[in-house]
């Protein structure tokens, strides 16, 4: 029969596997303990070069270029605000940082809400600068990659090598997955019926809609294997380990 | 699973109310809304619910199950679990009774937006390329199951200045139509407030259509959106053109 219980409590037991805090907590955790990683590696150290390797902390290599202060702070303001403003990232800081909402149907942190409409939240709206930038940097880490290969013997294959080449091509993958350039190559066209060019873009967008899919999982594994890579090269640097080469 | 499961559901009315829990004896298959139908049949026949075609196709059982917007036709009491399920009326629109809300501020925004101008009048020859876009968003139910849990209009209730997401899907349906000729551009950034949404993507998290609504609407509207009222460089050109 029916019977009075007392109101609902306001955040309700979930059908849920995982409990709504382990999500915004994995995202605090990962990202709290790689910034500071990042500011480690940038504030202690002038060059990340070792041999034919360089980490991408250190990428265009502006000390060779003469910049002998904190070179890896010139380097690093780049993918810095790509990722700031990157629509994936956006949301996980909104969630996991902000709590703006920390999971779907939880109360936001704080009363006071104006989204994306104000400063500085509204420069996300210049993200496609910042990817435009962050090509510019790809182009040097394909340089490295490349460089990678070529020891003073010659070609060879080290780990190292593979390392760099492997997160190349990961940061390619997660900057053409990008929401901004989705919509440069096709996404603000109406008409793709309407000539040839626009069917080119057509199949462009449709290609890079495909890897968009994933936006969230290249934003991960890339952010993950920069982070291998200047470690890797980092540790070659100090000594601890040493390089195997597969081909020399 | 039991042979009889406990549903606390929402008994009142704007003023307030409480949830009261009844027992159910479970068959096979069964969701929510069934459940709820067996209580107001055997337990209390004054309990209000809206409901239409139990096939989670016109919209209407949107309620709040254990916390989490969804359709009460569509969710199956065996992947619940098996404690006492809660029923709550959707949380961000005013309870008329029971699980019943009322929904109208949806058919009132729906009415501000700019509709459909075509350069001449119908029929037109469309090609799929050009249509697949909008079909995806021409799935919506109007369940608002996307706007009941939009923090904007859940937590801030900022039903003002942000039309929500399943009218995002609109305007983009509208905007990226080859044969549309109105500029909703102004009307997305000012009226529509397309700089609300965070892109934190809960509304295409509960979507029952399983429509992309951040990825393929709102993202989209707000680069188009940064094209004319944030880029830069774009502005400039627009203004050494005169346009
Ligand atoms: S992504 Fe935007 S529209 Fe969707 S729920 Fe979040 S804030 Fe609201
Ligand atoms: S977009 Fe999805 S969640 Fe929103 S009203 Fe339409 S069907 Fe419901
Ligand atoms: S949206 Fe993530 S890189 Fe552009
Ligand atoms: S009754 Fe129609 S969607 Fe549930």
């Amino acid at each position: 029969m029916a019977q009075a219980v007392t109101p609902q409590a306001s955040s309700p037991a979930r059908p849920r596997e995982v409990p709504w805090w382990a999500q915004p907590l994995a995202t605090v955790v990962a990202l709290g303990v790689f910034s500071l990683y990042a500011l480690w590696e940038a504030l202690t150290h002038t060059s990340g070069r070792y041999h034919n390797y360089l980490s991408p902390f250190f990428s265009p290599d502006v000390h060779s270029w003469g910049v002998r202060v904190l070179p890896a702070l010139w380097v690093l303001w780049v993918p810095l605000l790509f990722r700031a403003t990157c629509y994936y990232y956006r949301k996980a800081y909104y969630r996991s940082f902000f709590w703006d909402p920390p999971a779907c149907a939880m109360p936001d942190a704080k009363p006071n809400y104006r989204g994306e409409t104000r400063f500085p939240l509204v420069i996300n709206n210049l993200h496609r600068y910042f990817l435009l930038l962050s090509f510019v940097v790809l182009a040097f880490l394909w340089k490295d990659a490349v460089d990678a290969f070529f020891f003073r013997s010659g070609f060879g294959v080290g780990l190292g090598s593979i390392i760099m080449l492997v997160n190349v091509v990961l940061l390619t993958v997660y900057s053409l997955s990008c929401h901004a350039l989705r919509h440069l190559v096709g996404g603000r066209l109406n008409c793709f019926s309407c000539s040839r060019g626009a069917m080119v873009r057509y199949s462009l967008w449709k290609r890079i809609t495909e890897w968009n899919e994933r936006h969230a999982m290249w934003a991960w594994m890339s952010l993950f294997s920069v982070w291998i890579t200047d470690l890797y090269i980092r540790l070659l640097i100090s000594g601890a380990i040493h390089d195997p080469r597969f081909i020399r | 699973m039991k042979d009889t499961i406990t549903l606390s559901v929402f008994r009142g009315d704007h003023t307030g109310g409480e949830e009261r829990s009844y027992d159910v004896p479970v068959t096979e298959g069964m969701v929510v809304l069934d459940a709820v139908h067996y209580i107001q049949q055997h337990l209390a026949p004054d309990l209000a619910v809206r409901w239409n075609c139990k096939a989670a196709r016109c919209g209407s059982c949107s309620a709040e199950i254990n916390g989490r917007p969804r359709l009460m036709c569509k969710t199956r009491l065996d992947v619940l679990g098996e404690g006492v399920i809660h029923v709550r009326p959707m949380k961000s629109f005013p309870v008329i009774r029971d699980l019943v809300t009322d929904v109208s501020w949806n058919y009132r925004v729906a009415r501000q937006i700019p509709g459909f101008t075509p350069a001449h009048p119908a029929p037109f020859v469309m090609h799929q390329v050009d249509v697949e876009r909008s079909q995806e968003f021409r799935k919506c139910i109007e369940c608002f199951l996307c706007q009941n849990v939009c923090h904007v209009l859940r937590d801030h209730d900022l039903k003002s200045r942000y039309v929500g997401p399943r009218f995002m899907i609109k305007i983009a349906e509208l905007e990226m139509h080859p044969m549309d000729t109105v500029d909703r551009i102004d009307f997305t950034q000012k009226d529509a407030g397309v700089g609300y949404c965070n892109v934190t993507k809960c509304c295409q998290e509960v979507c029952p259509e399983h429509i992309h609504i951040t990825d393929n609407a709102i993202i989209p509207m707000k680069e188009r959106v940064a094209d004319e009222k944030y880029d830069p460089v774009r502005m400039l050109v627009r203004a050494i053109r005169g346009r």
